[in-house]
């Protein structure tokens, strides 16, 4: 791609302002056709300024500018100082730091891996012919256009330890109160159901998408061949399926990522994520050295860590599904 | 729900005839829903709409209940009084948050279908030097997470002494770069190289034929773009917290107010939540179909 350094249809532009004037039409003047050549050659430009001037003022210059902060002992008041590397240094032997990334991880991958099968197997659900359709699709949708904090509330009383409704149906069942915020483990768990709560719905409609896209013929022949239900969703839906899956991971894998309103509501609003920070996540940690204690140079040292990490792992994702097309 | 059995429409364009509709002839079997599948779909829209429904449960009754064994699964009468000491609670500035995030979500929404379909229209149609190049730049930055500059943009708010004020979460989302895409996505299919030529020889001017021939026929998307964008200032929720007080906050953080309170309040908690969640239900149960549709269509993918 790049640049074109010459635009190949000025032929078609030329084609379509006549040079030669008919009889009918009045030729156009040199003050008409400058006008309109201003117009062709101008007006894209015009019509492209709005977004980039916004964007490199809102967009661009503050995503560059965060590399030159952390390279900075940046702080709100005592003023700044040159200190290259040394944030990231820090940051490599800062056990909190790598305390959040674990928790990050650990509710991405206990929240992903269940959200994109459970996705799958509604919209193989859906994707048959069913009595009201749209009903079941605005069904399981309607938890995405849910007002995010709201939803973060809501579970964070489900997952009361006192009165919560989930200790409630787990005592019925003869399971003694969770405290769901004091461990790793269990306010993990609640954080990754909050997630999957919300956007599970969203990821079947795309797998759903997909699967409608793939023709019927092959089902049908291999029904013919007498593969089971079962079969032909493992050796026919899925593979095909695979940009989508690729499409879903990471997007999931961005969001994932940077989760930070539910384990925020989660923990009543507290930066550190629990008593022991067991669900601080990095963006939480990140925007507690930022903008509570004001550490800009580290924080955004963390910011680009982060960043690093989410393309890092994109690539992995991206691969490990890739592969499994091969493989299978 | 009228909507029930029709299907939004541009979701069977993929598919000649009525495939979906009807089960085929003679495989029946094959793609039928059996009743398992009818159990498991509406216990996951049961799963769905339970925590929606649980704000109501708890919104329209009084504290004493919150605790109740086993709990209250139906609304009770308290919903008015909820309301009134909802928007007297000092503390959470509540119809002022509601009143700054319908504001900031309206302009960031028309704003974004406006630029987005300008610059998605110049991209996809006319020619002009460092087109490819551009467009790759708006790709590139529709992977960086928004967190990455936040630092350096709180910076320049405090420099432009926009902290604290509406502007503040209004003027860096003017435009986004899905926006753009999107709209080039769909402009590149829906308006026909052969309409604009045709517009070019009547002498139309190109800001006229943005005007006459191709924001017709971005319509839908637009609005399934402005739809989505609304949503998403409505829910934005980190970058508020940076920028703005508490004083004057959008509803998400009106939320985190009420929430944070050392002593939590639950039926005003619930209510508020309610409130905050209503606005963006009513625009499913309006445009739902639509955006159903442009999630399926793929004209949302990245």
């Amino acid at each position: 791609m790049g640049l074109e350094l010459r635009p190949p249809p000025t032929r078609d532009r030329q084609a379509e302002v006549p040079p030669v004037p008919s009889a009918d039409a009045p030729a156009p003047s040199g003050w008409r056709a400058g006008r309109s050549w201003l117009d062709l050659k101008a007006s894209p430009y015009l019509y492209i300024a709005p977004f980039f001037l916004l964007f490199a003022v809102f967009g661009l210059f503050p995503i560059g500018y965060t590399f030159w902060v952390s390279l900075h002992d940046w702080e709100l008041i005592g003023g700044r100082e040159f200190i290259g590397l040394q944030n990231y240094a820090e940051l490599m032997v800062d056990a909190d730091f790598w305390n959040s990334v674990v928790n990050t991880f650990g509710i991405f991958v206990i929240s992903t891996v269940p959200q994109l099968l459970i996705a799958l197997v509604l919209a193989n659900l859906l994707n048959q012919w069913l009595r009201a359709r749209t009903f079941f699709r605005m069904g399981v949708l309607i938890p995405m256009v849910t007002s995010v904090a709201a939803v973060a509330i809501v579970f964070s009383q489900l997952y009361g330890r006192d009165y919560g409704m989930v200790n409630w149906l787990l005592g019925l069942v003869g399971v003694s109160p969770i405290d769901w915020q004091a461990d790793k483990w269990s306010s993990w768990i609640a954080i990754s159901t909050m997630v999957d709560w919300r956007w599970t719905g969203y990821n079947t409609l795309i797998y759903l998408a997909a699967m409608q896209a793939i023709p019927r013929d092959l089902y049908e022949a291999a029904a013919i061949d007498g593969a089971s239900r079962a079969k032909q969703f493992w050796r026919i839906t899925v593979p095909l399926l695979r940009p989508a899956i690729i499409f879903t991971a990471i997007i999931s894998t961005i969001g994932g990522l940077q989760l930070f309103t539910e384990p925020l509501l989660f923990g009543s609003g507290q930066m550190g994520g629990g008593s022991l920070g067991q669900f601080q996540t990095m963006t939480m940690y990140m925007f507690e050295n930022a903008f509570r204690d004001y550490e800009y140079g580290y924080g955004a040292a963390i910011a680009w860590v982060l960043f690093v990490i989410i393309i890092l792992v994109s690539i992995v994702n991206f691969l490990i599904i890739r592969r499994l097309r091969s493989t299978s | 729900m009228s909507a029930i059995g029709t299907g939004p429409r541009p979701l069977t364009l993929a598919r000649p005839g009525s495939a979906q509709r009807r089960p085929p002839r003679g495989s029946g079997a094959l793609w039928r829903a059996s009743p398992l599948t009818y159990v498991t779909l509406i216990a996951t829209v049961a799963l769905s709409v339970f925590p929606i429904y649980r704000m109501l449960v708890v919104a329209t009754r009084t504290n004493d209940v919150v605790g109740d064994v086993p709990p209250p699964l139906l609304p009770g009468g308290n919903l008015p009084e909820n309301f009134g000491r909802l928007f007297a609670t000092e503390p959470a500035h509540f119809a002022r948050g509601l009143t700054n995030s319908a504001l900031a979500s309206s302009v960031v929404a028309l704003s974004v279908m406006l630029f987005s379909s300008l610059a998605g229209f110049a991209f996809a149609k006319l020619r002009f030097r460092g087109r490819n190049a551009l467009l790759l730049v708006i790709l590139g930055t529709m992977m960086v997470p928004v967190q990455m500059g936040i630092i350096p943009l709180y910076m320049v708010m405090v420099k432009l002494h926009w902290t604290g004020q509406l502007q503040a979460v209004i003027v860096p989302f003017l435009v986004t770069g899905f926006g753009v895409f999107m709209m080039r996505q769909y402009a590149s299919q829906a308006v026909p190289d052969e309409l604009i030529d045709a517009a070019r020889v009547d002498g139309a001017s190109t800001i006229r034929i943005y005007w006459h021939v191709v924001l017709p026929a971005l319509r839908p998307a637009m609005a399934v773009l402005g739809l989505f964008t609304f949503m998403q200032t409505w829910n934005e929720f980190m970058w508020p917290l940076v920028v703005l007080n508490p004083d004057n906050p959008t509803v998400q953080l009106s939320l985190n107010q009420l929430n944070s309170a050392y002593f939590t309040d639950y039926t005003l908690l619930f209510t508020g939540t309610l409130i905050s969640t209503v606005p963006l239900l009513i625009i499913f149960a309006l445009f739902g179909r639509q955006i159903i549709g442009g999630i399926m269509e793929g004209a949302l993918k990245a």
